[in-house]
């Protein structure tokens, strides 16, 4: 039995790609804020790109199979956190997300939970040992998946309550979801938006605006439709070739609504053109299908769970925040993977990364 | 090991490989949005991107000055500055309204009824929420730039009325371009432009109206100034030189104080007019800034009606001024010989009614009736004469007509006539009413401007002089109206006598020494001796003085009007201070109100009064 896994067993290629996204978001962040009161933010970008790496190297180091085992002691810790963050949360921008540590770090704890359900679900769905997943394996999928969606929606962040919903859909999936099952599941959601459109009252304001700005945007121009139109604006005016780094004028005048985190890609595509989005899609691209080769690789179906679990997460924000730039989803709160600014959302890729990482050595350990 | 853990299944490689397909097609899907946006859509959103960040402030150029005849400042332009609401941005400005109207002092209901205002307009116009913002303003926004960015301040070029209520009738006021304006000259004239709405600012608009400027520059998301792209300056208005003389105005508001009336003072050789009074009056520098709603309903429905300019607005009954032009008519028409003689018992009975004077002279002739201002003996020079020829004298002296000043909307008056009363009323002219016609009542409506130039006319043999108020005036035309020497000397001399004889209506209290000072009261019944009669009272009357001096050829001219003053004698005093002033200045001593800029060079002026104003008959 091999103890320890040597350099070669580490996803050169994978790392490759982050590390070309994660640069291409540390000199747009730079961009974007140098000539601002912003300025230096890039500095501590690079920094959660330490600890992320750091990070990463230590979740690799404890074998996965020992994480899954502590399933259900993780997510009764991640459960009470949540309770735990409605109760004493430290309150910023209207919502509570954040615990304080030691007075240090303000650490996200939904972000925590997003690692959490990618392991709880690969241990839930491991242990069903069929292919074909039956009614009530989903109605437990569901369950399990639902409980901290609800307690993230009441903090309340709607972007990362979501997140978590693909983790179980992709993981339902793998683990050999019939047909007529899913075919049903995408009918009931049909039926559910309606639904849930007629519920919109119950919805805080301000994401009743977001839904209401985002299917009407031309009603209100520069009120709440304002952050999708001047994203418009930054993505069509940058052109083919882009307007050159540090000249995109909407994002140096600040017309880009947080052009360093959640509207980086709007910042991007202004400076660096269609040309500049490709290479960045590409790139991402290129990691979700290098995430499913390592997924293909995995010694087990519990690796394939958890590996295919990180990807469907990363797969949804890109998704969701790339459509959000261009205005086909409303406003939602989704970073960009790696580009867009911030502590917790960095290191959570990280760490997912590092559960990849720690499937991958482990594909030939017996 | 546990046994979730064990190794048993194969993984599911076609739905791995399905995952990749679906993950590749939704990039495809994402490329193809972000390809529309920049390379179809490209150039929509390129100039939006720069109406986004370039913005044009107009640079507001001053409206020029209004100077005296001495080049002392009556109206100039000052930079201020209006405090801005944009309202763009909804949220942010509901937020930021409570601490707006703290630190800028404005109501809660105020600045509600002004955003509702606005309401129907385009987002990106901002409100003016303070148009004259105080140093304390000025402080609060920039201070507060980043917390409340809803706040702007605007350069703005305000006009500035030192003299306050003086000559404002004339000067005028300005205002926001109206609607109607605005459709006449698109092209001159943007919304909110400030134009002349009345008297000199209106007249001259176009004059002392400047080029504005325009400056482009880059503003960021919160609507900073980043950089100036370009710059346009603004092409300040020139400045016009009036002909008013601030001295003499000043004697003349001075002396009306509280009176209700109006006065013109011109030059009587070139009609420049020196001043100009119209009471109850307003303050421009309201208008300057916004004049509230219910300040301006006030000021259009106060009865006084203090925004008319009753110096070429007002058309009233001239009384006994008009004996002037009846004294005229009677010489040059030659209907009756110019020792024509009437017995005066203190009334007299014409078509079966009576007539009253206000007392008995006795003998009367031309000199008596004008220096004592014998009704009875006008009403036998106007049955003499009738009205078609009254009427030909009348309007030949320039009344009934607009004189053609400088000044927007002056009212022509009426000199009644047969054609006239048969036009207007399908009747025939009834010869009793020549009676009352000749004593400057009944239906003949003159206005005060009138008056000074017609007793100029007759005092210079006929030459009507066109008044105005801009000093280098082009094209001016005098009207000519021959009238033969000997009249002149006749009428000119019983004006003499009205201020100088003892037996003169003004009873010698307003005579000037060594000043050749004539002139003509009037009182002016505002309604009918019946009415009287019956009401047992004299109701108020209006009384007007127009004196002039030297006694033939004058120099100086002033017509006054006070409305309800009673007997005209009582206006005189006011005349007589006016051309006392004028007399004074030219002798070199210069009138109380003046001001230090004032003082001519020190020297060569010569203490006794010109040969003119000593020449005695």
């Amino acid at each position: 039995m091999k103890e320890h896994s040597s350099i070669q067993d580490i996803d050169w290629p994978l790392l490759g790609i982050v590390g070309a996204i994660s640069g291409i978001g540390v000199l747009e962040i730079y961009s974007s804020t140098h000539a601002s009161a912003m300025a230096g933010m890039q500095w501590k970008q690079l920094m959660w790109i330490g600890i992320g790496l750091v990070g990463m190297a230590l979740i690799s180091r404890i074998d996965y199979h020992t994480l899954l085992d502590q399933a259900p002691a993780l997510y009764m810790f991640g459960v009470v956190s949540l309770l735990v963050v409605l109760v004493i949360g430290y309150s910023r921008l209207g919502a509570k997300r954040w615990i304080s540590i030691g007075g240090i770090a303000n650490l996200q704890v939904s972000e925590i939970m997003k690692l959490i359900i990618i392991i709880v679900l690969a241990r839930f769905l491991a242990e069903v040992h069929t292919d074909r997943l039956s009614l009530a394996d989903l109605f437990k999928i569901g369950v399990l998946t639902l409980i901290p969606v609800v307690l993230i929606l009441k903090q309340p962040d709607l972007g990362t309550a979501m997140v978590l919903v693909p983790v179980a859909v992709v993981g339902a999936f793998f683990a050999g979801i019939e047909w007529k099952h899913l075919l049903v599941g995408a009918l009931l959601i049909g039926l559910l938006i309606p639904l849930a459109w007629n519920m919109r009252r119950h919805l805080k304001p301000y994401q009743q605006q977001r839904i209401e700005t985002f299917l009407h945007p031309e009603q209100d121009q520069r009120g709440a439709g304002y952050q999708i139109l001047q994203s418009e604006i930054a993505v069509g005016s940058g052109g083919f070739w882009g307007k050159g780094f540090g000249k995109g004028s909407q994002n140096q005048l600040g017309f880009v609504p947080v052009r360093y985190s959640d509207f980086i890609l709007a910042a991007l595509a202004e400076e660096q053109g269609f040309i500049g989005v490709c290479v960045v899609l590409l790139l991402y691209l290129g990691l979700i299908l290098r995430l499913v080769d390592n997924a293909q690789k995995a010694k087990d179906r519990a690796g394939m769970f958890v590996v295919m679990g990180v990807t469907s997460i990363l797969g949804f924000h890109v998704l969701v925040n790339a459509s959000m730039v261009i205005g086909y989803m409303p406003v939602t709160g989704i970073p960009l993977p790696l580009m867009s600014y911030g502590g917790s959302a960095t290191a959570f890729v990280f760490l997912a990364l590092g559960l990849v990482m720690n499937v991958r050595m482990r594909r030939f350990v017996n | 090991m546990a046994p979730w853990n064990v190794n048993d299944q194969k993984l599911p490689q076609g739905r791995l490989a399905l995952f990749s397909y679906v993950s590749a097609a939704l990039v495809v899907v994402l490329l193809v949005g972000f390809w529309k946006l920049q390379v179809v859509q490209s150039e929509h959103y390129s100039d939006l991107a720069e109406k986004n960040g370039i913005r044009p402030i107009a640079i507001i150029a001053p409206r020029g000055a209004m100077l005296d005849r001495e080049g002392r400042v009556l109206v100039d332009s000052y930079p201020s500055f209006s405090i801005l609401l944009l309202r763009d941005n909804p949220k942010l400005l509901e937020k930021s309204l409570p601490q707006i109207e703290d630190g800028l002092g404005i109501s809660k209901e105020d600045l509600q009824q002004q955003l509702d205002a606005a309401k129907l307009e385009p987002k990106f116009l901002p409100v003016v929420v303070k148009p004259a913002a105080s140093e304390a303003d000025i402080a609060f926004v920039e201070s507060h730039r980043a917390d409340l960015p809803v706040l702007d301040l605007m350069m703005v070029q305000r006009r500035r009325y030192p003299l306050g209520e003086m000559l404002a009738n004339t000067i005028g006021y300005v205002g926001e371009v109206s609607p109607q304006e605005l459709e006449k000259n698109p092209d001159r004239y943007r919304p909110g432009d400030i134009v002349g709405k009345a008297g000199l600012e209106k007249e001259y608009n176009d004059q002392i109206v400047g080029t504005d400027g325009m400056r482009r520059v880059v503003v960021n998301s919160v609507g900073k100034v980043i950089r100036t792209l370009d710059n346009v300056e603004a092409i300040p208005g020139k400045p016009i030189q009036l002909t008013i003389d601030e001295d003499l105005q000043r004697v003349a508001e001075t002396d009306f104080a509280s009176k209700q009336g109006a006065l013109v003072a011109m030059d009587a050789r070139t009609g420049e007019i020196l001043a100009m009074v119209s009471r109850p009056t307003f303050d421009p520098n309201d208008f300057a800034i916004r004049i509230p709603a219910q300040e301006w309903a006030a000021l259009n429905s106060d009865p006084n009606t203090p925004l008319l300019n009753r110096a070429i607005q007002a058309q009233l009954a001239p009384g006994s001024v008009f004996k002037v032009v009846m004294a005229t008519a009677m010489l040059e028409s030659k209907a009756l010989p110019p020792t024509y003689t009437v017995y005066c018992p203190g009334y007299a009975n014409f078509y079966g009614r009576t007539f009253h004077c206000d007392h008995a002279h006795g003998s009367v002739d031309l000199h008596k009736g004008i220096v004592a201002s014998c009704d009875v003996y006008f009403y036998n020079v106007g049955k003499a004469l009738g009205i078609d020829r009254i009427s030909y004298y009348a309007g030949g002296l320039g009344l009934g007509k607009r004189t053609g000043v400088d000044l927007p909307s002056e009212e022509p008056g009426l000199i009644p006539s047969e054609e006239w009363v048969e036009r207007v009323y399908h009747h025939k002219w009834y010869a009793g009413s020549t009676i009352s016609v000749a004593i400057g009542q009944g239906a003949v409506m003159v206005t005060p401007i009138q008056l000074a130039r017609m007793i100029v006319g007759v005092a210079n043999g006929g030459t009507l002089i066109p008044p105005h108020l801009l000093k280098d005036a082009q094209g001016l035309k005098s009207g000519s109206f021959p009238i033969s020497d000997d009249t002149v000397q006749q009428v000119t001399d019983g004006m003499w006598g009205v201020v100088n004889e003892p037996d003169g209506t003004t009873s010698g209290t307003v005579k000037l020494q060594n000043i050749d000072f004539s002139g003509k009261t009037g009182t002016a019944q505002t309604e009918s001796f019946e009415l009287q009669n019956k009401l047992g009272k004299h109701l108020k009357e209006n009384g007007w003085f127009v004196g002039y001096a030297p006694r033939r050829n004058p120099e100086i001219v002033v017509a006054a009007l006070v409305q309800g003053a009673g007997w005209g004698s009582s206006v005189a005093p006011i005349v007589r201070d006016v051309v006392k002033a004028y007399y004074d200045k030219k002798s070199g001593h210069l009138p109380q109100t003046s001001t230090a800029e004032n003082i001519p060079p020190s020297g060569g002026v010569a203490p006794a009064a010109p040969a003119s104003a000593t020449q005695q008959p």
